[in-house]
């Protein structure tokens, strides 16, 4: 049996070494993969390609004549939004909440994955799923509440209070992630370390953090991410101290009926700094996704 | 991993738990308040016991909500996870066009729901939009703003275009994680292309796929901004979501009880369901050894 059962391996092994170069040959001509993600990835720039054409048109161009691209090209709805301080303050506001948001949610979810993810205690299941659960909860329930809440401590309108109201779903979301990333780190290395005579602080930023540097930043681009997309409870929680860009963009609306250059113009801009981000991370994008579970 | 049973965990957990139960907690109480008490105005209410819950079971408004809600999320379920799988099976493996498929695909994830809304508000209109524009020209007679099916072609194609990517990339993550032994055995015995895909690579995407379509499942159902700027949730009420609906109630008209009420269900629903999503990912993160 074994005698037969070993030249069968060998002919199967020589097959494929003679299939080899007929695979390389098919890579040749155009692959049936590649039209696939050609259609798929205009499927996905058309629309922000038309932004961005409109962005760069006067409005009676806009309205008037329909052309695939600008052709007065011209910057005056960038110009508008840049030099007027209730125009960019938007960005602004939504910058500074988000930043804040990114740092309380790193700061508090570093401890709690790292006990998820080394440590078993009484209620850590639960406690793992109650934290999911607010990841699930739709922001219009917490709207109303949320208003109320941070009016009654003073905080409305202010940076820190949405900053806090966006915690509800990114501290959730950072210790998911950074739990995946602290479970591939061997234990063995905690273990070490602590007979080196580290105490748990020095062993904890010296050792751990840079272990885990890349799950810390995408789990700094998740809440980044999720932050700057929300629009229900910032827009809740702010009237003009800290109304965020994407509130502002309503006021493109005006008696005179939409400003569409402008308007375009706004969005193209709000697409930038994550499209800057995305750069940095394109390569955990889908690790952090799957909260750093693949 | 084998953890060690350490009480003292607890005080690593202890601020996200402070943070949590400020910012989830408390609002929560006060909905659960709210919807248990009615109120004349003046700040002054009373008990009224299970009686929003009872009216709310008993709303129409609120069942075909619901039943708008699931069968978006069924829908887009439906499109986007099997697209979003052929996407990552057809995505280069490596190299400068792999990065690049990577950066252009996690476009739309990253642009604020409003102005997605926006997008394709203005590439939907006739005038001066790519899209309708188009349509028109082909003689179809599209407009979103009037007609029922194609407010929700439009919702539906825009939710694909927003987060087909996020299932395609979950999907490419698992099957980067698949060793190339596998390809090779499969080779030997010689799979047809779809047993390889049964058989090697759906069962190795299975753990992220659960979280993709997880994610998915969620977010549908709380979707609020996108439809909300492209339709207002019209024509009509043809595209009024739960989540919708609720701030109409909440925020619109101020009828803080029922809105509660409607707030703790609408809560419950989605957490029974993640709930069956979230064993299921445990489970099969178990049988895997992880």
């Amino acid at each position: 049996m074994t005698d037969t059962a070993i030249p069968e391996v060998v002919l199967n092994t020589r097959e494929m070494t003679i299939q080899k170069p007929r695979t390389t040959s098919k890579r040749m001509r155009p692959s049936g993969g590649a039209v696939v993600m050609g259609l798929y990835l205009l499927f996905l720039m058309l629309p922000i390609y038309w932004l961005i054409n409109m962005s760069l048109k006067t409005n009676s161009e806009i309205l008037g004549a329909f052309s695939l691209w600008p052709r007065n090209l011209t910057f005056e709805n960038y110009a508008t939004i840049l030099t007027d301080p209730s125009w960019y303050m938007g960005y602004v506001n939504s910058l500074i909440y988000v930043v804040m948001n990114t740092a309380i949610s790193l700061a508090v979810a570093l401890p709690a994955a790292y006990a998820f993810s080394r440590y078993t205690f009484m209620g850590d299941k639960h406690l793992f799923f109650w934290l999911l659960t607010n990841r699930m909860a739709p922001p219009a329930v917490f709207a109303l509440p949320f208003f109320q809440l941070y009016s009654s401590i003073g905080l409305f309108d202010t940076h820190i209070a949405v900053a806090l109201a966006h915690c509800l779903f990114n501290v959730p979301l950072a210790v998911w992630i950074l739990e995946g990333f602290m479970r591939g780190v061997p234990k063995e290395i905690d273990e070490t370390a602590y007979i080196d005579g580290y105490s748990f602080p020095a062993f904890f930023v010296k050792i751990f953090t840079p272990l885990i540097a890349s799950g810390i930043g995408v789990a700094a681009f998740f809440c980044f991410m999720f932050s700057w997309v929300e629009l229900l409870l910032s827009r809740t929680l702010t009237s003009v101290d800290a109304k965020p860009i994407a509130a502002t963009m309503t006021r493109t609306v005006g008696a005179a009926g939409v400003d569409w250059g402008v308007l375009a113009a706004a969005g193209v801009l709000t697409i930038v700094p994550g499209a800057l981000v995305i750069y940095f991370v394109r390569n955990y994008i889908a690790k952090g996704f799957a909260l750093g579970r693949v | 991993m084998n953890k060690t049973v350490n009480q003292k965990a607890w005080f690593l957990v202890l601020p996200v738990l402070i943070l949590v139960a400020f910012s989830a907690v408390i609002p929560l109480m006060t909905v659960v308040n709210y919807s248990v008490q009615d109120t004349f105005g003046n700040n002054q209410f009373f008990w009224a016991g299970l009686a929003w819950f009872d009216d709310m079971l008993h709303s129409d408004r609120m069942w075909n909500a619901l039943g708008r809600q699931l069968m978006f999320s069924a829908i887009i379920l439906a499109i986007e996870v099997p697209l979003g799988i052929f996407v990552a099976l057809n995505m280069p493996k490596k190299g400068f066009w792999s990065s690049f498929c990577l950066v252009v695909m996690s476009l739309p994830l990253l642009i604020p729901w409003n102005v997605v809304g926006t997008i394709w508000q203005i590439f939907g209109r006739v005038d001066i939009g790519l899209l309708g524009y188009t349509l028109d020209a082909l003689g179809i007679d599209y407009n979103y703003t009037q007609n029922t099916l194609h407010a929700w072609i439009t919702v539906i194609v825009m939710d694909v275009w927003h987060w087909t990517s996020l299932i395609a990339l979950l999907a490419y993550a698992g099957l980067r994680s698949i060793p190339d032994a596998y390809y090779q055995a499969a080779k030997i015995d010689q799979a047809s292309r779809w047993a390889v895909f049964r058989f090697i690579e759906l069962p190795k995407m299975a753990g992220v796929l659960m979280i993709a379509i997880l994610l998915r499942f969620m977010d549908s159902f709380m979707i609020y901004t996108e439809p909300f700027v492209l339709t207002g949730g019209g024509p009509g009420n043809a595209t009024t979501f739960l989540s919708i609906d609720l701030v109409k109630m909440a925020l619109g008209q101020f009828d803080l009880g029922p809105a509660a009420a409607f707030s703790l269900m609408y809560f419950l629903v989605i957490m029974a369901i993640s709930w069956v999503f979230y064993t299921v990912m445990t489970t099969l993160d178990k049988r895997d050894g992880k």
